[in-house]
């Protein structure tokens, strides 16, 4: 999970941390302070709440706005604590913004934001987007998204997320205003389209490949975990049964009384306290899901680049046969199968005006096609540049981050052991009263 | 199973000067020797009762002394159950137990016996322990068949179990004072199968057991006007004892249930873990430390789930059992009393009649006629009075007996529950706490491995 700075811990909330592993938290995101936002700024999602109020279609609605406090970095370390800025925004513009971001810098693996409506879920969280929990494990992936955005190398410096960060009103304006909604119907047409490249990047494959199986392993995992997590619920309450048994007995019996009303509160105590340790676990949850959706993030990278790919291919065809055209009419032979070919055979040659006309107008062409094919091949080059590094980096993020998670997983599952070993010590005190 | 069985033998003793064998084939079926040591013992716990005078002790201090000697941890006899068998014949298939013997006890004819018994026998040894004591608790048996969870009969969990409860029967047996001692514990424990199968083609045949079944039901419709109030005291126990007990069985069998579905959805965590693990580099290595880790907790969850079924229901479900007991000895006392209440009635009534009848008729025929048929009457009454005495006598006795009986009996028992059961939870919560200690072993283990290889990798500080 990406960091704040000297602020917030990790969203991992166990009180049984030692120290170095608390510290440890601190550490475990790729933030390079040196040369993103967050060396100067302190970012964080501070609260959420509900409001009303008349949406596109003049209707009532009720939805929920975040608060981004932001502050200078320097001024906080001097001493002096500088007023806090903030501002209020709902999930629909965090959308805009990573829309905005993914038109814009189509070679990063832009960071996902958490997910729009709840999945996974086991029974006994809420599927309600009104739900309190709900709001507030968004609340915390909106923070971590700002975060990750401020801590990119590139993605950091844009001046629309500056603004974003920054300025309530006029936001949209100016990102509407770099025309990038154009750009981003086009992207949305050509992603969807199906297309063969003939000579795709072979890392860019593999990528591809790796994204699709990120994504359905991570799905699978979070399926199984949540009936896991449901099961496990319901062997824990059964236990409130022995407290409710246990006291209702203890009042029929003379010496085992105390006994069996004080093992009764144990059972009730083990009973609650699995509530807790499944909160603790959604967290858990939520660390892989940004990776679920991380991997689409790739994949939408690996696609960017066969396109441009392809387009580079399409330009280079096109050049090829022009070429071929230009030859053919110099030459006086047809390799090629024409229409005009068959037409001109079949209804006498051409003058030698219209032939000089048509190789002048090849040519021409021919010279745009070649600064064409020029120009793709820089952006093709250009971006697979560029994604690989991008690729790289999060490459390296994602395997540290993963491995925290599991990590954490571990101290997680340790701390339910110790609740479970104290619970039936006690228990097992209270029957040998018995 | 009626409490009239006591009848025959308790009168014959009452007239025989020699005291042992007699009463004792009721209540303490030994050989003279130990008896006369009780006796010695026992003269100054009389409890003074209106018991008949040609008995040295009471029953009930009787009972009181073999108590005593049980606690005084002298152990002399040992039972075990095992090695159950298969029998295949035409008729039949069916299983026998390993039944194995170690005693000092000298009314055994030798200090080691082994024997094969099949589930009918141990039917028969409960039946015969109830007649003959119907206000003692037994403990119960297993069931004769799990219809519920359509358990096969020849399954080796369910063959299992039941050898354990076989074996758990058998020792509270051999622990309980009295039973102990009887001879028809002796017989199963000792006897070849053919001597076995002769022995239990004798006692009170059908037709008399039947009479009693008569008996016993006549007294329950009739019903019991004046218990006791600690009669009623128990009965109130029992039956909130038993609710309870049945609910903690019922809660038990459910979180088998649950924990059972959550190992079913456990294990598929760790192979997805293990297939993620194929499609990384860097993360191959720890996502592998985790399946192995979820596997391993899986195998945990399993002997828990396992260690309930097998230690602490089974204990449950026999305090259901016993409960049931508990409810059918109360019936059996009531029925006794209600017979001696029947009775009491009956002579009151004998005797108003005699009364009436002799005032009206004296008066008229002994002016008539002298001696008469009348006087034969009377004299016919007066025997029919004095049987119907004795009669009330014998029942008074047996309720006595039957009321001392249970009231020890009740002790012992709430003690050896108490006993039972507390060990029982204390056992499940030993195990659940070792389950957690052995996951945490398993997590713990992961964490070192991370630590290590990121140390090695110098990839995270730690310090």
């Amino acid at each position: 999970m990406a960091d704040s700075g000297s602020e917030a811990i990790a969203v991992i909330g166990n009180t049984d941390l030692t120290p170095s592993e608390s510290e440890n938290n601190l550490k475990n995101t790729m933030v390079e302070k040196g040369t993103s936002l967050l060396k100067k700024m302190e970012i964080s999602v501070a609260e959420a709440e509900k409001r009303t109020g008349k949406n596109a279609v003049n209707m009532q609605e009720t939805y929920t706005v975040y608060l981004i406090e932001t502050r200078p970095v320097d001024a906080a370390s001097e001493g002096t604590n500088p007023a806090l800025d903030s501002l209020w925004r709902r999930y629909s513009e965090f959308e805009l913004l990573r829309n905005y971001l993914l038109v814009t810098y189509p070679f990063a693996v832009v960071p996902p934001l958490p997910e729009k409506r709840a999945e996974f879920v086991w029974h006994k969280l809420s599927a309600d987007n009104m739900d309190p929990d709900f709001v507030e494990r968004r609340r915390v992936g909106l923070e971590n998204f700002l975060l990750r955005v401020a801590s990119h190398p590139v993605l950091s410096s844009d001046k629309i997320f500056y603004l974003f960060l920054t300025e309530e009103n006029g936001w949209k304006e100016t990102m509407f205003e770099t025309g990038f909604q154009a750009k981003a119907d086009s992207r949305l047409k050509a992603l969807n389209a199906t297309f063969r490249v003939k000579n795709p990047d072979k890392r860019f494959a593999e990528m591809k490949h790796y994204g699709d199986e990120l994504q359905s392993v991570i799905s699978q995992l979070l399926r199984v975990r949540a009936r896991a997590a449901d099961r496990l619920y319901g062997v824990y309450k059964v236990h409130g049964n022995y407290g409710r048994v246990f006291s209702e007995w203890s009042a029929i019996e003379k010496e085992m009384g105390d006994g069996l009303q004080s093992a009764g509160h144990h059972m009730d105590a083990y009973a609650a306290s699995v509530d807790d340790i499944l909160e603790e676990e959604e967290h858990y949850a939520d660390q892989l899901k940004e990776y679920l959706f991380y991997a689409d993030a790739l994949r939408t990278v690996c696609r960017k680049h066969e396109l441009t790919q392809y387009e580079l291919e399409m330009a280079v065809q096109d050049l090829t046969s022009k070429k071929q055209q230009r030859e053919e009419l110099a030459t006086g032979t047809i390799r090629t199968f024409s229409l005009k070919g068959m037409t001109s055979k079949l209804f006498g040659q051409e003058t030698p005006e219209q032939r000089e006309a048509k190789l002048k107008m090849l040519e021409t062409q021919i010279e745009e096609g070649e600064e064409q094919v020029k120009e793709r091949n820089a952006e093709c080059d250009e971006f697979v540049k560029s994604a690989w590094v991008d690729i790289e980096r999060f490459k390296e993020q994602k395997d540290h981050d993963l491995r925290e998670s599991l990590i954490s997983y571990a101290i997680m599952q340790i701390s339910m052991c110790k609740k479970g070993i104290q619970v039936w010590n006690n228990a097992k005190e209270c029957f040998n009263k018995m | 199973m009626s409490g009239s069985v006591v009848d025959n033998t308790v009168s014959s003793g009452n007239s025989s000067a020699a005291i042992p064998t007699d009463v004792s084939g009721q209540i303490l079926d030994l050989d003279e020797d130990d008896d006369l040591e009780v006796f010695s013992k026992d003269t100054t716990l009389t409890d003074g009762s209106s018991f008949n005078a040609s008995m040295q002790t009471s029953p009930a201090s009787m009972i009181n002394q073999y108590k005593f000697e049980e606690d005084a941890d002298t152990k002399d006899i040992f039972v075990t159950v095992d090695n159950p068998e298969s029998h295949v014949t035409a008729i039949e298939t069916y299983i026998t137990y390993r039944v194995m013997t170690k005693t000092t006890r000298s009314e055994f004819d030798s200090s080691e016996f082994e024997v094969r018994r099949r589930y009918q026998d141990f039917l028969w040894l409960k039946g015969r322990l109830e007649e003959a004591h119907p206000t003692l608790i037994v403990h119960p048996l297993p069931e004769k068949f799990v219809v519920k969870g359509m358990v096969e009969r020849f399954n080796e969990d369910f063959i299992e179990t039941r050898r354990r409860a076989l074996h758990r029967f058998l020792n509270k047996i051999a622990e309980h004072p009295i039973f102990s001692s009887s001879e028809d514990f002796k017989i199963f424990l000792t006897a070849a199968s053919g001597e076995l199968t002769s022995h239990k083609k004798q006692g009170p045949g059908f037709l008399s057991r039947m009479g009693d079944t008569v008996k016993a039901v006549a007294a329950a419709v009739r019903g019991v006007r004046n218990r006791p109030q600690e009669f009623t005291e128990m009965q109130e126990y029992v039956e909130a004892f038993s609710q309870k007990i049945i609910s903690l069985d019922k809660v038990t069998q459910r979180i088998v249930r649950e924990q059972k579905e959550y190992l079913e959805e456990l294990k598929e965590c760790g192979p997805t873990y293990a297939l993620w693990s194929q499609s990384e580099e860097e993360l191959a290595e720890p996502l592998k430390n985790v399946a192995g880790c979820v596997d391993r907790c899986c195998k945990e969850t399993e002997e828990q789930v396992k260690n309930l079924s097998d230690h602490l229901i089974p204990v449950l479900h026999e305090y259901v059992l016993c409960a049931d007991t508990l409810k059918a000895v109360l019936r059996r006392r009531d029925n006794i009393q209600a017979d001696f209440e029947a009775k009491t009635e009956a002579l009151a009534t004998k005797k108003a009649n005699r009364d009436t009848e002799s005032k009206v008729l004296s008066l008229a025929w002994a002016s008539l006629v002298g001696r008469s048929p009348e006087e034969v009457k009377q004299q016919k009454l007066k025997g029919e009075i004095k049987e119907m005495r004795d009669d009330l006598d014998k029942a008074e006795d047996r309720l006595e007996w039957a009321n001392n009986a249970l009231k020890s009996d009740w002790t012992r028992w709430q003690k050896v529950m108490r006993t039972d059961l507390r060990s029982a939870f204390v056992d499940t919560a030993e195990r659940n706490v070792s389950y957690y200690e052995k996951c945490l072993a398993v997590w713990e283990s992961f964490l070192h491995s991370q630590r290590t290889d990121a140390e090695g990798n110098g990839k995270v500080d730690f310090s």
